[in-house]
């Protein structure tokens, strides 16, 4: 060890605003509510199709239904032509102690029982506060300049020799330490970005476009889209890349400090450990 | 390494449990009336701002021929079984008549052959299932506004209730008569008709024959089958359950937009 090293120090930065950090905990409610209520309201059809319309005799790619194999009846999960059993949590699984018929199991949904109008009265409350949520986030973020300074990546940031370096980076679980922990990195601002300006955006619009009513005043989304049945899909699909974000999202929060992760997005600070920016005198 | 990995397990299956217990207490909540009464605000919200956004005109999409789906479900009664309708039925519906009442300055009842004598309006439209399945039909008939022009409504009058053939859920009081209400707005849009004919043929009892209602830009439940009775009334909490559905008695929204 160089002994003529300055030991770093300790400095607690701002690193979330307060907007920031009621918006996304806010977000965290509205999410895992709509995605358990979602379930419950997909759980009242468990398939999924393309195009305009869809039903039991039309064509699915995806459906989730309990089949009869010879006595016993199991849990089958297609997607295209591919069959997987499922028995236990997709398509057949225990409801009080008895193997009852249903898309995605009881712990899934909202409320744990089949109750399709609980699930959407749920659904569409928790819809109407994420959407004020994401305006008035997205609002402060343009105004407050936070897209700009944090989560835009700069030119350097987005060269694949850099990409690259914070791919490997990643993988290994090495996170970036001192005056580069003042910032997002690169693929953290990627991903954010997808997420915020995409994925989001992505749920809302294809969720509209499952709306008799916003079909009229909208008709370009079925067109954009597909269909309100590609859009019902591509609602779902949408939603299961949100849980495979939050998934990463939360393992990475663990990987790289829980605890100053969780004091950043509840009080703002985070703590980075940097050099002095003078060498102290003997 | 490994410690910190055990560490981090523990972590994340410390978290499922808790999700889990959170989860089960949830349908404490869902049973909770103030929080049943809270989350019934946002249907208010909805349908306002889905009736600002639209207008009370804009039509619902129209879809081609091509579009027809090959088959359309029939979606909750498929044959009522009471002995008024099926009486009606062993005759072909040509006793069967519309009785138009309630608030209406000249109540009056409309045969099948004087309904299918009124103006008509086709239209190739999608049925949005609340479950989430859609079926593309065809459908022939007559304009809600023709018929409500042709009684005449009071000026108190603020909805329009259906009443149909089937008893969908049996129960002793007689509270599971399938029945719908629309209001004026949609009562009066140009898409709103009481169709007698689908794809192009008489209408088949699993879709509602002889007559049923079609209002295009709201789900499959407020589509009512099997019409006996339209009645004019000024608000819904003497019908029923008071939330001016079956359905809507049952716990679903009665603005269907969504």
């Amino acid at each position: 060890m160089d002994t003529s090293a300055t030991p770093a120090t300790r400095t607690l930065i701002r690193r979330h605003s307060l907007t920031v950090r009621l918006s996304h905990w806010l977000n965290v409610l509205c999410m895992t509510v709509l995605l358990f209520s979602g379930l419950q309201i997909f759980n009242a059809h468990p398939s999924l199709y393309w195009g305009q319309y869809g039903a039991d005799d039309d064509p699915s790619f995806i459906s989730m239904q309990a089949v009869e194999d010879g006595d016993a009846v199991k849990g089958v999960t297609r997607v295209g032509n591919l069959r997987f059993d499922t028995t236990g949590v997709l398509g057949l699984s225990n409801v009080d102690g008895e193997q009852t018929a249903r898309g995605f199991p009881a712990w899934a949904t909202l409320p744990s029982y089949q109750d399709l109008a609980t699930g959407r009265r749920w659904h569409f409350f928790f819809a109407w506060l994420f959407v004020i949520n994401g305006l008035i986030y997205m609002v402060y973020g343009f105004l407050a300049r936070h897209f700009r300074r944090d989560l835009l990546p700069t030119k350097n940031e987005l060269s694949p020799s850099h990409l690259g370096h914070e791919i490997a980076d990643h993988a290994r679980l090495r996170f970036p330490k001192g005056e580069q922990a003042r910032h997002y990195n690169a693929l953290q601002k990627l991903t954010y970005l997808l997420v915020i300006f995409v994925l989001l955006p992505l749920m809302i619009a294809t969720g509209l476009t499952m709306s008799p009513s916003f079909n009229a005043f909208a008709p370009w989304l079925l067109d954009l889209f597909g269909g309100r049945q590609s859009a019902r899909t591509l609602h779902f699909l949408t939603a299961f890349s949100l849980v495979a974000f939050v998934v990463v999202h939360v393992a990475m929060v663990l990987a790289s400090g829980v605890f100053n992760n969780m004091r950043s997005m509840i009080t703002g600070r985070y703590a980075i450990h940097v050099q002095p920016q003078r060498e102290p005198k003997p | 390494m490994s410690r910190l990995i055990t560490r981090r397990r523990f972590l994340i299956g410390s978290t499922l449990t808790a999700s889990a217990l959170a989860l089960s207490g949830c349908d404490v909540l869902v049973e909770n009336p103030s929080v049943q009464q809270a989350l019934r605000m946002a249907e208010g919200l909805t349908m306002r701002t889905q009736r600002l956004l639209i207008g009370d005109k804009t039509l619902a999409r129209e879809f081609t021929m091509a579009d027809i789906s090959p088959t359309f479900r029939a979606n909750g009664t498929s044959m009522p079984d009471g002995a008024e309708y099926q009486a009606l039925l062993s005759q072909r519906f040509s006793q069967w008549n519309l009785e138009v009442g309630g608030l209406v300055e000249r109540p009056t009842k409309l045969s099948l052959a004087a309904i299918k004598a009124m103006p008509s309006r086709t239209q190739i439209t999608r049925h949005d299932c609340v479950e989430g399945w859609s079926a593309i039909g065809q459908w022939t008939g007559v304009p809600l506004a023709a018929v409500l022009d042709k009684v005449g409504l009071k000026p108190q009058a603020r909805y329009i209730v259906f009443h149909c053939a089937d008893e969908y859920e049996k129960t002793l009081d007689g509270s599971g008569w399938y029945y719908e209400s629309i209001d004026l707005v949609d009562a009066y849009h140009p898409q709103t008709i009481l169709a007698h004919s689908m794809n192009g043929r008489d209408l088949e009892v699993p879709h509602g024959a002889p007559l049923r209602l079609r209002v295009e830009r709201q789900l499959g439940y407020k589509q009512a089958k099997y019409l006996m009775r339209i009645e004019a009334v000024a608000d819904l909490s003497g019908l029923y359950g008071g939330n001016g559905g079956f359905w809507e008695d049952r716990g679903y929204e009665w603005y269907a937009g969504i």
